[in-house]
């Protein structure tokens, strides 16, 4: 019972956090939340009984994607001067 | 106006298609028949306590095959786009890394390093293996190059880490084909006890290897995203 | 409450994530905002498949406590979606990094990551 009403909570905070991030005004607040939802949905994984995919999700989805789109931001910053 | 129309138009349309998909879902008291079989037979005939990676690895190893094959194109493709042509010697004027990163840095990078490696040596037994040890490993270069921003990443030790990793992987697979039952057949050395490390005939080798070469992958596209950051 | 299960809650999480990443593929004129959607897209068909592949009151498929080899084939979720997805994060990362090397490339031609700027293939 506690677990369904942490997955309905993990599931409205994904999708309100991948709105969020489409709406955000700054590119560096829309990567965060994608990042973000990754990592919430690598904990809806776990609670599928999916231990591997929520270590990749999690290892993956959120760290190293993350900091690619934060290398090619810096990198597009430095090329507009 | 025409194209938000449209817009509008496919997204109702999908949504109304998972909606009928979704609607009354109830998900099956038993597996299907390809699992229940995977779920028998696969701790004896392939040995992994960790059925996923007896999936990945053994049942469905041209996959993996192929899908290493195609992360090391989107590698190749991104080191094509993102090459720095060296012109006069420039140091990047970077803001001075703080002295608490710096030394959290040379504290961590070894643990993460091996953090990776025991996760794909450990690959049969728990969750986790050679994508998962690989992604870990391009982590920790991540946190070395946060620490140092001018440090060179040796491409020649990338590629070449990259290439034994992946020839080996063909040829134990090819090795299958000659004294075992066929393509990456893992019945070429002794299965041992099931939950112990080595057991599961050569997943563990194989894992060994993925995790290699996803690594240098990895580090490959993450290195040339550093090197790029010089250019103005 | 007692007839939506885990599978519910994780499938339709999922399948309104990948609408929304859908919808910010299609409506965002921002380039970076785009591989975001995308990005988007791709965590909610992930989600979508690991609910389809749950079984009820399952557990992970590793056998070791509580899973032996004699029950495995009634107490374990179906191992063929995981492996699946597995591979699908890696593919996506390598999709998401090529996508970004391009929108660095772009930018460096025309300075500017708005894609109603690029007209060269407009018809």
């Amino acid at each position: 019972m506690i677990i369904k009403i942490v997955a309905i909570i993990i599931g409205l905070l994904i999708i309100g956090l991948a709105i969020y991030a489409l709406h955000a005004k700054k590119l560096t607040v829309a990567i965060l939340g994608a990042g973000a939802v990754s990592l919430l949905a690598s904990i809806m994984f776990l609670l599928l009984a999916a231990p591997d995919v929520a270590m990749t999700e999690a290892a993956i989805g959120s760290g190293l994607s993350t900091i690619i789109f934060f290398y090619v931001l810096n990198k597009i910053r430095k090329q507009n001067g | 106006m025409v194209k938000n129309l449209y817009i509008i138009l496919v997204l109702v349309g999908l949504g109304f298609m998972f909606y009928t998909f979704a609607d009354g879902f109830e998900s099956a008291d038993k597996l299907n028949p390809v699992a229940e079989r995977y779920a028998k037979q696969g701790p004896d005939e392939v040995g992994a306590a960790n059925l996923v990676t007896a999936v990945v690895v053994t049942y469905r190893g041209l996959d993996t095959l192929g899908e290493v094959t195609i992360l090391f194109l989107s590698a190749a493709i991104v080191a094509f786009f993102l090459k720095v042509t060296y012109g006069e010697e420039e140091k990047r004027q970077t803001r001075s890394v703080s002295e608490i990163m710096q030394t959290a840095a040379r504290l961590l990078t070894p643990a993460v390093f091996l953090l990776g490696i025991y996760v794909f040596i450990n690959g049969h037994l728990t969750p986790g293996g050679g994508f998962q040890g690989g992604a870990i490993i391009a982590s920790g270069l991540v946190l070395m190059l946060l620490a140092k921003p001018n440090m060179k990443v040796s491409h020649t030790l990338i590629h070449v880490v990259e290439s034994i990793s992946g020839l080996a992987f063909v040829f134990i697979g090819v090795l299958g084909i000659l004294y075992a039952g066929g393509f990456l057949d893992n019945s070429l050395m002794g299965m041992g006890t099931l939950g112990s490390l080595l057991s599961a005939g050569v997943i563990p080798l194989i894992y060994i290897f993925v995790g290699l070469k996803v690594g240098a992958e990895l580090s490959n596209i993450v290195a040339h995203l550093q090197e790029s950051q010089n250019e103005a | 409450m007692e007839n939506i299960g885990l599978e519910n809650i994780a499938l339709f999480s999922g399948l309104i994530l990948s609408l929304v990443g859908l919808w910010g593929l299609l409506t965002q004129k921002n380039i970076i905002k785009m591989i975001v959607g995308f990005a988007l897209l791709d965590t909610g068909i992930h989600l979508i498949m690991i609910a389809v592949g749950y079984v009820k009151n399952s557990t992970a498929p590793i056998i070791g406590e509580g899973v032996t080899k004699a029950n495995a084939a009634d107490v374990i979720a179906d191992p063929i979606p995981q492996a699946l997805v597995l591979t699908a994060i890696v593919i996506g990362l390598g999709i998401t990094a090529l996508m970004l090397a391009y929108a660095v490339k772009m930018h460096q031609k025309k300075k500017s990551l708005d894609i109603n700027h690029y007209k060269d293939l407009k018809w």
